[in-house]
């Protein structure tokens, strides 16, 4: 018998289809690319000044502190779980700066307490999701309320922040021609989302997110360190949500009880419409940054628009997210992908 | 009729091989949250000073308890709902932003559908009956979009339902035009302000809800469907169940009950907050829920349970209130009892793994 | 132990509550070899190897691996010390690439980046020695199951497997690709690879195994060598009998001249479904049991299921009471009194988290609609009922299902079927899984039901069972029904020739 038969089930086909299916394989990322170009597009042919550069700019500044969460996010629904404490940690690592600059100290004692406060409630969701087995749902859920109630705890009314560190940092920025520049707000986010695809590509410790999100129960039996990865997942979650606080305060220039109340939701419909799926497995942070990215574009469209109210922004990106959750589907069914 | 045939004819075999050694039924599961509360009001009668003093006004209770009461209805109903589409082994996160739909459309009707300016007592007079026929029937609607989508098309509760819980929220505000419809109408007023029997109306009408649900599980097989579907939809399958209409029958009525909850919640403050109203109502009726002991995995359901837990989150936030501890501390400490919840349960649960896992310890 | 032996498991035995999975288990292994490890469902052969690879702990007996007696606490131990398992299910990430799968948790650094180029280079290299050509950098889930499991070797031969144990490794693959695997299992023991082929096909065991195992009903049945034994001998130790012989149960036989067309109950006319069954034509009467026989993989569940509407049927035509029915799912084969109690008893039959009482009526309930509710009296009454007269031990029809063994649940199903009142009953494996005692009384109720002019179909892999029972019997293989029974040519020896008979003429097909 001849040592060199092929197997029958189309090898030499799927060689040349290689091509094809590497095409269908980017359709996740392809999506979401269209979309917003899509929507780049039409709103340039509509508004003046919508289709510049200081648009773009401006959804990288804007939506930096949902940005930088999202990346985190994303490495969350990659494995297959999910972090409802985002907006609620973001609030109140703010919080914690303008608590510790209101007391004398600056960044530099404000922002590691920030991150170090993110990353230890992070740390603990992710034990507690891990060796108790519970629903991440919950587990995210009294996360949020116990980030939240702390922040309440901190300051029920909102504290400035006087020192100048946080006003310059929203000042400054690189320039990029004319009265353009790139803020300090974009250039973290730019910076997070590079490193998450770093890690995403090219560290084990991505890859295990993956695998873990791919097949927990094949990830143990190959040997995985799935305690730890599992637990560092959350904790970096927190750790970015905690930046992502850090970053907010950079325009506000207060803490607030209150603020990014819902960006949770936000978060996950960038990352689902950025197409990483929320069963997991499948998805990545380039796709995020598009999913964010088109988050801000409709509200910018909406904003130049002038006479929808703001609420449309919520209605768009629900249709939106429907719109993709479907395709999702559909791709799935097609694809005939094995699902956990 | 006894068949002819008793099986065991003589040929008896060792018992103990047989059967498994029966487990020593355990405890209601109602226990534990019956406790918890009762560890609670424990707690306020020893240090909080007329926690149960109950005063008599005008033909209507008063008091700290009464208060609990009523402010525990809304998270109750849709708790309520919540625990029939969690035995199936479902969740709805969007009925926050349905009851906030609902709660708009019933504001918007009473002003007669007009949301421009006007004097306040203009409305006294419209019929409530398109109101709250015209705000059900949108909370049904909503509740037939999620059922359809995790039916039918097939896609995982909760992503189904966190498409309806941004847009909702939009749709709600797109409802009042992005303003806060207020309006005095004192029949309508009442369901959230009134009294019936000396209890606050909202409170009847989450006993109401209670009643309706129990009755619509008992009287019709609904109640052993909902849990056969849950607890093995395969099996329920083979039995010739149709799980899927099972399933949609589910959000349709959790989608119904965050509609009550909607009307009630406007007409307590007499206008409708599109953005704010029922904000994550849906976190604190999935607490109740899983405090009342229904899992998160599906099976067996226990209404009476919610009922329990509901009245559990919300006397936590009274006492703390009662106590003078301030409004932030609530959310810290429904977070610990929260957590609290989830390892108790979950320490059950790794208790039964064990007994049935088979051990591999170490050895030299 | 001998020199080339790698593997001697003795004295293995592992019970569990209600069920002795394992007594005393004997098996060795050399390197070089391929050792078919044969057994119907219920044998034991997949507790052997969860024993061996740690996911059970034994309750006696030793094992020696490279001549030092170990224990193996855990599937990722048993991985370290060389035992490595290739499941069915495949245990790989179908969501990432081919190559990354294969060196998932070792990927080669550089320059604290993993090295994809090297990755991908080597995959296709190790790949290209099992005659794989295909795309490394595609995800695993594009390909195969037949590729996905060469990976799944790969992988574990890449892990320094000295023992590479392939949990039934054919059945998902059709001919040509059960041929290159064999290709590359004959390369590797060529190579000294010692491997475990667990399986179920007689065929295929013949075609590559130098040495067999059986085992049935959890005890030892012995090894052979492959070229000393026969089909016909294989098939009768994996099916032959076990426990002493019970009476003869009064059944009687229909000759086949007495066949009236008329008295069929239920009838099919070349019924089939492409990929489950080829089309069928069978006849059941009320009042007779038919056996269904044939061993594991022969289609006995897939006719179950297509009768039973589980998977509608797409060629042919089924009558019922001389009507042309159609039943294209369970609901309608409800409706028109047919029942099932399914293969799979955990996963397809009963609802743990419900009490006995809500199992029995579930059906029944069903059937009666949305709107004839049962009170709770009235379920009670009928759960009692039927607990007493199957003798279903339980302290109460309260009790969960959970806490019931085996052999009881089977009897809730069975009860939950009879509480509907079917005129048709399918039962398919009933027997299996729960000790001797469950199954003489499950088989007597097969007969006594029979009696009160239930037409029945009962599908079992133990011959004597079927041949105790039926009046007629189906010989089914290769998802065909090849042969039917009747009158004194129901015996356990002509049932099994019937089988053997199939399994020299032809290939087996998964």
């Amino acid at each position: 018998m001849s040592s060199t038969t092929q197997i029958d089930t189309g090898a030499a086909k799927q060689k040349s289809s290689g091509r094809l299916s590497g095409l269908k394989k980017r359709i996740p990322i392809l999506s979401p690319a269209l979309v917003f170009i899509l929507i780049f597009g039409i709103g340039g042919l509509l508004y003046r000044n919508f289709f510049s550069l200081q648009v773009l700019l401006n959804q990288f500044t804007d939506n930096a502190f949902l940005g930088i969460a999202a990346v985190g996010m994303t490495f969350v629904i990659i494995s297959g779980g999910i972090d409802l404490s985002v907006g609620a940690v973001i609030s109140t690592s703010a919080m914690i700066i303008a608590v510790i600059d209101g007391a004398g100290a600056g960044p530099l004692l404000g922002i590691p307490v920030a991150l170090a406060f993110g990353a230890a409630l992070g740390f603990f969701m992710g034990c507690v999701i891990h060796f108790f087995k519970a629903h991440p749902f919950i587990v995210t859920l009294s996360g949020m309320f116990l980030a939240r109630g702390l922040g309440y705890v901190l300051s029920w009314q909102s504290v400035p922040i006087e020192n100048e560190f946080y006003a310059q940092a929203s000042q400054i920025g690189i320039p990029m021609g004319g009265i353009l520049k790139l803020s300090v707000p974009a250039i973290m986010f730019i910076a997070v989302v590079i490193i998450g695809i770093y890690i995403q590509r090219t560290t084990k410790y991505g890859r295990n997110v993956y695998a873990i999100g791919g097949s927990e129960q094949s990830a143990f039996l190959m040997g995985l360190p799935i305690v730890r990865t599992k637990i560092m997942i959350y904790t970096i979650s927190g750790l970015l949500s905690g930046l992502g606080g850090v970053v907010l305060t950079f325009y506000t220039l207060q803490g607030y009880g209150n603020a990014a109340f819902g960006l949770e939701l936000e978060a996950i419909a960038s990352v689902v419409i950025g197409g990483t799926l929320l069963s997991g497995g499948v998805g990545s942070v380039l796709g995020t940054l598009i999913g964010v990215l088109i988050l801000g574009l409709i509200q910018t469209f909406i904003a130049f628009q002038g006479t929808l109210n703001v609420y449309w922004t919520k209605i768009f990106i629900g249709m939106m997210l429907f719109v993709f959750i479907l395709l999702q589907k559909a791709f799935m069914l097609s694809a005939g992908q094995k699902q956990k | 009729m006894r068949r002819a045939t008793r099986l065991d004819n003589g040929t008896k075999t060792a018992p103990a091989a047989e059967s498994r050694p029966a487990r020593s039924r355990s405890l209601n599961p109602i226990v534990w949250p019956l406790l918890a509360l009762a560890v609670i009001l424990l707690f306020n009668l020893i240090f909080t000073h007329g926690f149960f003093s109950i005063t008599v006004k005008g033909g209507h209770l008063f008091g700290s308890l009464i208060d609990i009461l009523k402010r525990a209805a809304p998270t109750m109903i849709i708790a309520l709902g919540m625990t029939l589409v969690i035995a199936t082994g479902g969740i709805d996160i969007s009925v926050g932003s349905v009851a906030a739909i609902a709660g708009s459309m019933a504001a918007l009707m009473v002003r007669g559908a007009n949301i421009a300016y006007l004097e306040e007592t203009a409305y006294a007079t419209t019929p409530l009956l398109p109101v709250f026929a015209f705000a059900l029937l949108a909370a049904a609607a909503c509740g037939l979009f999620n059922g359809t989508l995790v039916s039918f098309v097939g896609i995982q509760p909760i992503v189904a339902t966190l498409i309806l819980m941004i847009t909702g929220r939009g749709v709600a505000v797109l409802i009042t035009g992005g303003y806060v419809l207020n309006f005095n109408h004192p029949r309508f007023e009442y369901v959230g302000i009134g009294y019936l029997f000396g209890l606050p109306f909202p409170f009847i009408m989450a006993a109401g809800v209670f009643v309706v649900l129990f009755l619509l599980t008992r009287l019709i097989p609904l109640g052993l469907f909902i849990q056969a579907t849950g607890g093995n939809s395969v099996a329920s399958f083979y039995s010739g169940l149709n799980t899927r209409v099972v399933k949609l029958l589910v959000y349709l009525i959790s989608g119904l009950c965050a509609g009550v909850a909607g009307i009630i919640m406007t007409s307590d403050v007499k206008a409708a907050d599109a953005n704010y109203m029922g904000l994550w109502l849906e976190l604190d009726a999935i607490l109740a829920v899983v405090i009342g002991g229904t899992a998160m995995t599906g099976g067996r359901y226990s209404l009476w349970g919610t009922i329990i837990g509901a009245l559990i989150i919300q006397s936590l936030t009274t006492t703390i209130l009662t106590r003078g501890v301030q409004v932030q501390y609530t959310l810290i400490v429904k977070a610990v009892v929260v957590i609290f919840v989830i390892l108790i349960q979950s320490e059950r649960t790794r208790d039964l793994l064990q007994r049935t896992r088979r051990k591999i310890p170490a050895s030299g | 132990m001998e020199n080339d032996e790698i593997l001697r498991l003795t004295g293995i035995t592992k019970s569990f509550p209600g069920v002795s999975a394992l007594t005393d288990v004997d098996f060795t292994l050399k390197q070089g070899e391929i050792h078919g490890l044969m057994g119907e469902n219920g044998a034991g052969k997949s507790t052997l190897i969860k024993v061996l690879t740690g996911v059970y702990k034994r309750d006696a007996g030793k094992i020696e691996y490279r001549g030092v007696p170990i224990d193996v606490h855990s599937p990722l131990h048993a991985q370290v010390l060389g035992i490595s398992t290739v499941y069915q299910e495949v245990n790989l990430v179908p969501n990432l690439s081919v190559a990354e799968n294969l060196f998932l948790g070792r990927q080669p650094i550089r320059m604290g980046r993993i090295a994809w180029k090297p990755i991908n280079d080597r995959a296709a290299e190790i790949l290209a020695r099992f005659d794989l050509d295909i795309d490394v950098r595609e995800n695993l889930g594009h390909y195969t199951v037949a590729i996905q499991q060469l990976v799944a070797i790969a992988r574990a031969l890449e892990l320094n497997a000295r023992v590479l144990i392939l949990d039934e490794p054919t059945s998902s693959l059709n001919i040509e690709e059960v041929d290159k695997l064999f290709q590359q299992m004959r390369r590797l023991r060529s190579e000294g690879q010692a491997i475990i082929f667990i399986t179920h096909f007689v065929d295929q065991v013949f075609q590559i195994s130098d040495r067999i195992t059986v085992l049935r009903n959890g005890r030892y049945i012995g090894t052979y060598q492959t070229e000393d034994i026969t089909k016909v001998d294989l098939i009768s130790k994996l099916l032959g009998r076990e426990y002493e012989k019970l009476s003869e149960l009064a059944v009687s036989r229909i000759r086949r001249e007495e066949a009236a067309e008329q008295d069929a109950f239920i009838r099919t006319e070349a019924l089939g479904r492409r990929g489950s069954i080829k089309p069928f034509s069978i006849r059941i009467r009320k009042g007779e049991v038919v056996g269904c026989a044939g061993l594991l993989g022969s289609g006995r569940t897939e006719l179950a299921n297509v009768l039973f509407g589980i998977e509608a049927a797409d060629s042919g035509k089924t009558y019922l009471g001389g009507r042309d029915v159609r039943i294209a799912n369970p609901r309608k084969a409800m409706r028109w009194g047919i029942g099932l109690g399914p293969e799979d008893r955990k996963e397809q039959g009963i609802v743990q988290g419900l009490t006995v009482r809500e199992n029995i009526i579930l059906a029944l309930q069903v059937r009666k609609g949305w709107f004839k509710n049962l009170s709770y009296r009235e379920q009670k009454e009928i759960a009692d009922h039927y607990i007493e007269i199957l003798d279903i031990k339980t302290p109460s029809a309260e009790q969960l299902m959970r806490n019931l063994s085996g052999g009881n649940q089977q009897k809730v199903i069975i009860a939950r079927w009879l509480a509907s009142n079917p005129q048709f009953l399918i039962l398919d494996e009933p027997t299996r899984g729960i000790d001797v005692g469950a199954k003489t009384e499950i088989q007597k109720l097969v007969v006594e039901l029979s009696k009160r002019n239930m037409a029945v179909l009962f599908i079992s892999s133990e011959i004597e069972e079927i041949a105790r029972c039926s009046s007629e019997v189906l010989v089914l293989h290769g998802h065909e029904v090849v042969e039917t029974l009747y009158g004194t040519d129901i015996n356990d020896q002509r049932i099994m020739n019937a089988i053997a008979e199939r399994h020299a003429e032809g290939n087996e097909v998964g």
